[in-house]
């Protein structure tokens, strides 16, 4: 198995406290990987160390590497901007700018200077949307405001926008929580074709989901890593008993 | 550990299999009674009881489905759902054969007696006692009571042979023997035919208790 990210030994802390506890972990390349767990258990802190969302609190501080392509990301002088283009992010709630469809997905490309011409700027735009299975219900009102689209719509936009920079690798925050079950499948079906092409992390409260999308599932309690299995293997026949509470409902 | 929905369904499905593994022993052991005993209200009774048998199996199919599809069930409960909807098909198959033995039963019954059933009681005692041991594996999640069991289903072969060449030279040396020699073959074939279904059983609550897929391997 190629990783292509490699936790090792990581600790977190929010000022003094500790919120996640020696972490390692290997995500390989071009799978999904799925992170569950009860609320506060710290799926979604680790999620974002793996692009340092968390630099952006102030009293955050990490121990323990944090490897992508072999390198680590949380060594002094990493391009934090190249990095957070190269590892993406979408969150739970959408959040399209309050602009155009089309200056969404251009955004990015042009104040990463991606783009060639204003001809390719549109093919890269057009490749993004398609990628995020959105083109075909928006190509012809690309000019209108964002926010005219549908919840689910308006995820897959920025799906498409962190797409268009041409990152390696997805983080999804709970992409789906507050869709409804047909926009919810719409994603899913993305997360599975996305993994052709990109290495995605998911964190999800939806154990159903984390079943049909991941290859792998990670299993947090407390800040610790309790389990990191195949997902068939997880949802069949756990190793840890706290696991198989947690999947079974018998606490959570 | 908190008290979930899903449990109490569970415990419900447990019990329906429970009573339908009991009901499948019964008719198996009131078949091989009702033959060896020459007893044909005996096995008009193992006729009669089948029907409530299949009402059993369909009970226990629908709840199943409906356990899978509104409770998603996951790890040992997803495993325990689908061994029991996989072992219920098979003691209704099981209650068949005891309902084949008691038809057999009926028309020996009218025939004079023309063997000796010793190597039968045998054979259905072994196989009765093999049921009640999977059904008892699969209660207690025994999986290393699965496998004694599975090991004893040569012991019913190798019966089934012997019984099957006595049978043979029963027919050569005497042809007015035939008609009652060619039903007590079949008995000797359905008491054989639920050994290895007992087998399947035990294999899936191996399935149950280990997850392991024992089945068309060396183990099982």
């Amino acid at each position: 198995m190629q990783s292509k990210i490699s936790i090792k030994d990581l600790d977190f802390f929010y000022g003094k406290a500790q919120a996640l506890f020696d972490i390692s972990l290997e995500i390989p390349e071009r799978e999904v990987v799925a992170f569950i767990g009860p609320s506060g258990c710290g799926k979604s802190t680790f999620l974002r160390t793996l692009n340092r969302m968390n630099d952006t609190i102030p009293i955050a501080s990490v121990k323990g590497q944090v490897i992508i392509d072999g390198k680590d990301i949380y060594a002094p002088g990493t391009d934090v901007v190249a990095l957070r283009r190269k590892v993406g992010m979408v969150f739970q709630k959408s959040n399209p700018f309050p602009k155009s469809i089309f200056e969404n997905v251009a955004y990015g490309i042009r104040i990463n200077g991606i783009h060639s011409s204003k001809e390719d700027l549109n093919d890269r735009v057009e490749k993004a949307l398609r990628d995020a299975a959105l083109w075909d219900e928006v190509k012809d009102r690309l000019s209108m405001s964002a926010f005219g689209l549908s919840g689910g719509q308006q995820q897959r936009l920025c799906i498409a926008r962190a797409l268009a920079v041409q990152p390696d690798v997805i983080l999804m925050d709970e992409p789906a929580s507050a869709l409804d079950p047909i926009a919810t499948q719409k994603i899913e079906e993305l997360v599975v074709e996305l993994k052709k092409n990109y290495t995605i992390v998911i964190v999800t409260h939806n154990m159903q989901q984390a079943a049909r999308v991941s290859d792998r599932t990670a299993f947090f309690m407390l800040g610790k890593l309790i389990e990191y299995n195949p997902t068939q293997k997880m949802f069949t026949n756990p190793d840890e008993k706290l696991t198989e509470d947690y999947i079974t409902g018998r606490f959570g | 550990m908190e008290h979930r929905i899903i449990d109490q369904q569970l415990d419900l499905l447990r019990d329906k299999i429970l009573l339908l593994g009991g009901a499948t022993e019964a008719a198996v052991n009131r078949a091989m009674q009702a033959l060896v005993e020459r007893d044909s209200e005996l096995a008009k009774k193992v006729l009669d009881e089948d029907k409530i048998i299949d009402q059993m199996e369909l009970e226990i199919d629908q709840m199943s489905i409906e356990i899978l599809a509104l409770q998603q069930p996951a790890a040992h409960d997803l495993r325990f759902v689908i061994s029991v909807a996989k072992i219920t098909p098979i003691l209704e198959r099981i209650a068949d054969h005891a309902s084949s033995i008691a038809d057999a039963a009926i028309v020996l019954n009218n025939e004079p007696q023309i063997k000796n059933y010793v190597d039968f009681p045998i054979m259905a005692k072994t196989a009765a006692e093999m049921l009640r041991s999977a059904l008892d594996a699969f209660t207690s999640e025994d999986s290393q009571l699965s496998r004694e069991v599975i090991k004893r289903d040569k012991e019913i072969d190798s019966s089934y042979k012997r019984v099957f060449n006595e049978l043979l030279e029963m027919m050569i040396d005497n042809p007015q023997s035939t008609t009652g020699a060619a039903h007590l073959l079949f008995v000797a074939k359905h008491l054989e035919r639920i050994g290895d279904y007992v087998k399947d059983i035990c294999e899936l609550n191996v399935y149950l208790t280990e997850a392991a897929f024992i089945k068309h391997s060396k183990h099982s």
